[in-house]
């Protein structure tokens, strides 16, 4: 069965330094549900795009993971 | 906790830098040393609290990261009692991690700019017919909205109602008000002078013009080249390496001091961030200037170009005909200029809309007894008078005289690729005007600034006859010129280029018709005014149609690309002549380390910021 994929853009607080983008990529990857392949994480815009299983993961599980590892979010969109 | 210890990063930096000067002067000024040692002792562990905290984190997710190796470094110092080492080597890491977030929101304060212009609300017509101020994402296609003066155009749309002037300089660069009336199309992002409007929302959200130019530059400023995908995998190990390296040397050697002066030394530093800070300094300055550069690999192949191929009509020149000259040869010129409107305007003939739009006001005479003379063109009696409109082999045939200026006059502008237009009023010749597909005002000096750049080749291709190209081939000072080509021969000749002669290509066109030169080209340079066509086919576009922007291009991505180059050899230097020194001399050591380090990021940042006062 295709579960529905869902796009999630998460902006956070400014990235300053690069292995920030290393630690989130890898902390949301570590994620059930996440399709790793269309993780992106943008240094300048500071925002994370990921498209997610709902089923198995929500929008709040990777907000989570990201502000564990100590960075903001300020908003997220889903679609 | 964690969080708590974390957002008051920048406190912690200051608390430290008080204790660290409370200790000094305790032991230099007073010689308290026990003072001073315990001033020390809790600036280090206040200092190195969050950076532990992001190392921990970082371990979890299986990543060596900078702070793994400076906490690592610290704790190792503080253990041999190095107070002082481990006091000042957080401090500056807290603090040069301060400076880097400052500077580089400046950096990326240009893109910024631009997408805080997007609309955030609407006043949107409601079911009971009133407009009510809603968020711009609960806007739909075929909404209706209401904008007033001064408010933000939240949607691209057609005016249904009212009147204004809008300002529409985010979109085209253009900044003089564009007059919108029943029917006019409207553009998110743009902003009302004046006036009162209700719009139909056409498209809404990402899909704009406005939403699409955003988007594109925000995916240009992360997007990656192979040589920065390299430095990012490069720096994945990287880190993990220099650990290796500090356990190495103290298996080794049996000194740990060195060992973990070593991980401090052996940061990565600038080198992971001095080319994206060049980068997105570089695509904002272009965002500034109405120069769109879709990322990075772009940046690397237009600064190494070597041909510039422009498509003629609507590139190098205006893309309409008009009268390029107009010279009397008789007195009351009003009446003569009367009698040839009055017969172009039954015409529909090209030349006949250039004439007419040349003369604009005049008094339009009945026109009887029309001759239309193949290919020469037309002759009629006007006000009583027998008045001939055509080229030279018309007056031949009208027994005109042409007198020597006359003739000299039309040889000139015929040489000059220039379609005649002659007028005779009763036998006599009154006007010559010589019309003419207009050179872009200020192109031929912004190609030969291109040139001055560095283009080796310029080519202009074009569907028009080979004599017509000539001419303005000349006029123009281009390498080459060819005509007679159809789409399908252009793309041809740049694949030619590109494939035979190893050449890196840009073709400069309008976006509409050329498109598949635009793909074929290593850089697609498309003169669009905010069209979709345009915005998608190609790497880069020149908002407004604005030619003048061609050099900044140019010169910007060159720039761009030396800036780079620069950062990489700062970041790499400073690494090697640090771990090169710890071996090599006496005066080395963690403080000075990290002061180098964070020294040369912020070197690196600030070197990038030069990019975004770019001017050619």
């Amino acid at each position: 069965m295709q579960l529905k994929m869902q796009k999630a853009t998460i902006q956070l607080e400014t990235l300053t330094c690069p292995s920030c983008v290393l630690k989130i990529e890898s902390a949301v990857k570590g994620l059930e549900g996440v399709d790793k392949d269309s993780l992106q994480v943008l240094f300048n815009a500071s925002r994370v795009k990921v498209d997610f299983h709902q089923e198995k993961v929500s929008v709040q599980d990777v907000e989570t993971a990201i502000s564990k590892l100590g960075y903001q979010v300020k908003k997220s969109t889903v679609k | 906790m964690q969080g708590l210890i974390l957002s008051k990063k920048n406190q912690i930096a200051l608390a430290s830098a008080i204790l660290i000067t409370i200790a000094f002067i305790a032991k230099l000024g007073f010689k308290i040393e026990a003072i001073a040692v315990w001033s020390l002792m809790i600036a280090s562990v206040i200092g190195v609290a969050p950076i532990a905290i992001q190392a921990y984190q970082a371990l979890r997710v299986r990543v060596v990261s900078i702070d793994v190796l400076v906490t690592i470094a610290v704790i190792g110092a503080f253990i041999i009692q190095n107070f002082e080492e481990s006091a000042i080597v957080t401090f500056l890491f807290l603090f040069g991690a301060y400076l880097e977030q400052r500077t580089l929101n400046k950096t990326r304060a240009a893109i910024k700019e631009l997408t805080e212009m997007a609309p955030e609300s609407a006043l949107k017509q409601m079911g009971n017919g009133e407009f009510v101020e809603v968020g711009v994402e609960e806007v739909d296609v075929g909404d209706i909205l209401l904008v007033k003066t001064g408010a933000k155009i939240p949607v691209d749309g057609k005016v249904l109602s009212g009147a204004g002037s809008i300002n529409e300089a985010s979109i085209t660069g253009e900044s003089l008000p564009v007059e919108k009336e029943l029917g006019s199309g409207v553009y998110a992002g743009t902003i009302l002078d004046n006036g009162t409007l209700q719009i139909s929302a056409d498209r809404v959200g990402e899909d704009t013009t406005f939403g699409k130019i955003i988007e594109l530059v925000e995916e240009a400023q992360d997007s990656k080249s192979e040589a920065e995908r390299f430095i990012d995998r490069f720096s994945k190990y990287y880190t993990p390496a220099v650990l290796g390296l500090g356990v190495l040397v103290w298996l080794i050697t049996r000194d740990f001091e060195l060992a973990i002066t070593i991980l401090v030394l052996g940061c990565p530093g600038a080198l992971v961030i001095g080319v994206p800070v060049s980068h997105v300094a570089g695509i904002g300055n272009g965002a500034r200037h109405g120069i769109l550069l879709k990322g990075s690999e772009v940046i690397s192949d237009f600064s190494r170009l070597d041909t510039m191929v422009f498509d003629k009509t609507g590139t190098l020149t205006v893309g309409n005909p008009s009268v390029a000259e107009k010279i009397f040869y008789a007195d009351d010129h009003e009446k003569a200029l009367s009698y040839l409107a009055s017969i172009e305007a039954e015409s529909d003939h090209p030349l006949a809309k250039a004439v007419l739009t040349e003369i604009g006001a005049t008094a339009f005479l009945p026109v009887a007894d029309t001759e239309v003379v193949k290919g020469g063109g037309v002759v009629a009696t006007v006000a009583g008078h027998r008045v001939a409109v055509g080229n030279a082999a018309l007056m031949e045939r009208e027994n005109v005289p042409l007198h020597a200026q006359a003739r000299a006059d039309l040889a000139r502008l015929a040489g000059s690729g220039n379609s005649l237009v002659l007028t005779a009023v009763d036998g006599e010749l009154h006007i010559l005007m010589g019309v003419r597909d207009q050179i872009r005002p200020g192109v031929v000096n912004d190609l030969h600034r291109l040139k001055k750049l560095g283009v080796k080749n310029l080519v202009m291709l074009s569907g028009d006859n080979q004599g017509t190209v000539d001419a303005v081939s000349r006029e123009l000072g281009v390498t080459e010129a060819h005509g007679n080509m159809l789409p399908e021969d252009k793309s041809a000749y740049i694949r030619k280029l590109i494939e035979e002669q190893k050449q890196i290509v840009a073709f400069v066109g309008d976006g509409v018709n050329d498109s598949p030169s635009l793909a074929l080209a290593n850089i697609g340079i498309a003169m669009g005014s905010g069209t979709d066509v345009a915005i998608e086919t190609s790497d880069v576009v020149l908002m407004n149609s604005d030619f003048s922007r061609l050099p900044h291009a140019l010169g910007l991505v060159k720039a761009t690309a030396r800036n780079m180059k620069q950062n990489i050899v700062i970041a790499i230097g400073v690494v090697l002549f640090l771990l090169a020194s710890v071996f090599l001399s006496e005066w080395m050591n963690m403080s000075i380390g990290m002061l180098a380090h964070e020294a040369s990021i912020l070197v690196v940042i600030l070197n990038g910021m030069r990019l975004l006062r770019y001017r050619l």
